[in-house]
């Protein structure tokens, strides 16, 4: 969003003009009598309180028609007419009753609904019509006479031909899209074996023959769309957590025009030459010079450069970079389509090397299967009529054949295990965006760390007092209250609850802030503006300092904290056999303690975004399968070529959105977490494929030899249905592949985790 | 057997209300908000149960 001024989370800043609204209207989508619907997520609801809170704050401004909270997606929908009041009443309105809040990007949440709504009515259907067709089947099993017996299989095929061209459609169209272009998927035996099923049963049927199948291939079909089902709403879980997450990257900038005035204006609007107004706290939207004003920014998503970065007039600020505490006025020096963020997208779309390269286990098992299963089951036509003579009686069972292997436990194997994954990891703050993505985690032996932002938080923080009686901290604090500069927040942070101090405040922009409290003049603020010795060059981190009427008494240095998990997440990952390294685009000498705390010996400083590609590049030919850990846009083309990776939810929206998996919880140790959990459904995966087999093995014989009967074909497979899915339920026990020392529960060993 | 004449299609027109109600639910949008379904019947504002 950072719409001027929204940026902010408190929203206490006065700058949100009118721009700021035109930006929120444009999140909102028409709902039909002049009134439009906006959604704003609100990551803190959770109870019936939270909802009547909500609903009833909005319910009383005049514009609101209805307001609604989901509390499973954590979100409120509210139609209101524009032409009473402006949305972003709406957004205080929320934030005063004491929730976090910020707009719901529309444009990045209607996709996959149709998919999952079709599966789920496909679902309801096949389970209705096998439902009633095993009741029907029941009855002939146990031994109806021949009119019965022929009434309940019309009856059947009355319910069952509709059933499966209703739900058999996602199958269907999956096997035609992979066999027009000349290859095979799991779903091309599925829509034969059906097909087949069916149809013989109709002949069956006709003929009044003793036996048809529409009880297994209705069956055989609501299992498979119950796994695939749950494999949508797993992910659009997962896609509507990482939808909630805020959009950094800014839609639009405020122009400045040659009379003064301020506008509002769309991003891909921007050309070079515009002068564009920065307030605190904003993204810049382009690539930028500034023109007037100085001030600090913070460019570690753009760099890598943990430390502010002092700007003036003349200097240039890359696409991507917050505006520190100033308000900056710069010309805008190149178009959205030529920024930085866009040479980024770029080299991502130029970077999908060896993920496009990746088949799936499913379909790489599916194009050795269908052919054996197909091959089978025409030498058993062949061999039946050539032997017998008795065509009829061949093609029954070669059908049995195609029914009893049709790959129903194996198109449950690998989904039924990703599910099961998917769901553990979500629970512990990791987002998975597809099953692709956890099967190459569990082939990873290297992970390359980005430094700031991933291995540290990101921010400064506090390290020490270097000098100066210890109550100055308080003090040093009740003054930095006043000051939104990252230093001065961390410093305000570090004391605690503090008030800020009374008196005449000035802030002055890349220096300090002075504070006059009666006859005392407080300065806090850089080496020179209080008149402190020069620090020397090499000292990593930066420094604050404080002085009483033109006399320093207290100094701070800051430094970017590692994650209070770092160096257990290294180790456990060591432990695991995996290779580290740090590439960073920050200096060397902070580059090298992070690298020295984490005993990680290869890591590489000053690494522009091309550095990291090539890198990443260099060790995937030399045989290494990468992950890659990072969170900047100068790290969105790195993720995307390694072979899998993962950045946290504070990353940039395109690093986020470049990830295979985000994680949420602001640990570390979610990366060896994952990689445990990815080796174990590996490992239950290969077991699932070989239950498939042993089943397979067992059953085969059976029906080559036409011993199959409808009730032993739906016995066997139901039943391989459930042991796989019950094998897949196993991912859930215990702490994954850790030894938990004597005593310790595993529940213990996940909370860690 | 005349019986089940009429024994099947009532069965079968039952089978058939319940498919029609899951599918009429599921498009009204009562799977929505399973979570906040289940917390509303807390709240004591009577818009919750009107709407």
């Amino acid at each position: 969003m950072t719409a001027p001024g929204l940026a902010l989370e408190n929203g206490a800043s006065g700058a949100a003009g009118p721009s700021a609204s035109d930006e929120l209207l444009a999140y909102s989508v028409p709902a039909g009598e002049g009134t439009r619907a906006i959604e704003f997520v609100v990551p803190d609801v959770h109870c019936a309180a939270c909802i009547s809170t909500i609903e009833t704050a909005l319910d009383r401004l005049p514009q609101v028609k209805s307001a609604r909270v989901n509390l499973s997606k954590r979100r409120v929908r509210v139609a209101f007419s524009p032409e009473i009041g402006s949305p972003l009443e709406l957004e205080a309105a929320i934030r005063a009753s004491g929730y976090r809040t910020h707009p719901l990007d529309p444009s990045a949440n209607t996709a996959r609904n149709t998919a999952l709504g079709e599966l789920v009515r496909a679902m309801a259907v096949a389970g209705f019509a096998a439902a009633n067709i095993m009741l029907f089947s029941v009855s002939v099993w146990s031994g109806a006479d021949a009119p019965t017996r022929d009434l309940f299989h019309w009856v059947s095929a009355l319910i069952a031909l509709p059933a499966i061209a209703y739900a058999g459609r996602p199958f269907f169209r999956s096997a035609f899209a992979a066999l027009r272009v000349g290859r095979t998927n799991m779903d091309v035996p599925i829509t034969i074996g059906i097909t087949l099923a069916t149809c013989l049963s109709l002949y069956e049927t006709a003929i009044s023959g003793a036996h048809a199948y529409f009880d297994a291939s209705t069956m055989l079909l609501f299992f498979l769309l119950v796994g695939r089902t749950l494999d949508h709403l797993m992910r659009e879980r997962a896609r509507g957590a990482l939808g909630n997450l805020e959009r950094l990257a800014p839609r639009g900038a405020t122009r400045i025009h040659a009379d003064g005035t301020l506008a509002f204006i769309a991003i891909d609007k921007i050309v070079p030459g515009m002068k564009l107004l920065v307030r605190p706290g904003d993204r810049l939207p382009v690539d930028c010079m500034v023109a007037e004003g100085t001030g600090e920014v913070d460019a570690s998503l753009v760099t890598g450069e943990s430390l502010p970065v002092a700007v003036s007039s003349g200097t240039r600020i890359a696409a991507g970079t917050i505006n520190g505490a100033s308000s900056l006025e710069v010309e805008v020096a190149r178009r959205a389509a030529d920024s930085f963020l866009a040479r980024m997208i770029t080299m991502m779309s130029e970077a999908e090397g060896a993920r496009t390269r990746y088949r799936r286990i499913a379909d790489r098992v599916a194009a050795i299967y269908a052919p054996v299963l197909h091959t089978t089951a025409a030498l058993t036509f062949l061999g039946w009529g050539l032997f017998t003579g008795d065509w009829h009686g061949a093609l029954v069972n070669a059908v049995a054949v195609l029914i009893i292997t049709c790959p129903c436990a194996l198109a449950l194997a690998v989904p039924m295990v990703q599910v099961v994954a998917a769901a553990r990891l979500f629970r512990n703050g990791i987002m998975m965006r597809d099953g692709a993505g956890l099967e190459r985690a569990a082939r990873v032996d290297a992970v390359i760390f980005d430094k700031t932002g991933t291995l540290t938080e990101g921010a400064p923080r506090l390290e020490r007092q270097n000098f100066g009686t210890p109550d100055l901290l308080g003090v040093a604090a009740a003054i930095a209250a006043h000051s939104t500069h990252p230093l001065a927040q961390a410093l305000a942070r570090s004391a605690g609850s503090v008030r800020p101090i009374r008196g005449d405040v000035r802030e002055h922009a890349g220096a300090g802030v002075e504070v006059r409290d009666g006859a005392v003049l407080w300065r806090l603020g850089n080496a020179k503006f209080c008149d402190a010795p020069d620090e020397p060059a090499d000292v990593a981190g930066s420094r604050v300092y404080l002085s009483r009427n033109g006399e320093v008494v207290a100094g701070f240095s800051f430094e970017d904290k590692l994650r209070a998990d770092a160096s257990e997440a290294a180790d456990q990952l060591r432990r695991r056999g995996l290779d580290l390294e740090i590439l960073s685009g920050d200096t060397p000498g902070v580059v090298a303690r992070v690298a020295a705390h984490l005993s990680i010996a290869s890591w590489r400083a000053r690494q522009r975004p091309e550095d990291k590609l090539d890198r990443i590049a260099a060790r995937t030919a030399a045989g290494d399968r990468v992950m890659m850990v990072g969170d900047g846009i100068n790290d969105a083309p790195a993720l995307r070529a390694a072979s899998v990776s993962m950045a946290p939810s504070e990353a940039a929206d395109i690093g986020r959105n470049a990830a295979d998996f985000v994680f949420t919880s602001g640990k570390l140790a979610s990366v060896p977490f994952l990689i445990d959990i990815a080796r174990r459904a590996e490992r239950l995966v290969v077991e699932n494929l070989s239950l498939a087999v042993i089943y397979n093995a067992i059953a085969l014989p059976l029906a080559i030899a036409g011993l199959v009967t409808p009730l032993i074909a739906a016995l066997a497979m139901s039943g391989s249905s459930l042991l796989v899915v019950a094998n897949a339920m196993r991912l859930n026990l215990g702490a994954p592949a850790r030894r938990p020392a004597p005593g310790v529960r595993p529940a213990l060993a996940e909370t860690a985790a | 057997m005349s019986g089940l004449l009429v024994l099947i299609p009532i069965a079968l027109l039952l089978g058939i209300g319940a498919l029609a109600t899951f599918l009429w639910a599921l498009r009204s949008g009562q799977y929505d908000d399973l979570k906040g379904a289940g917390e509303r019947i807390l709240s004591d504002d009577p818009r919750d149960h009107l709407k």
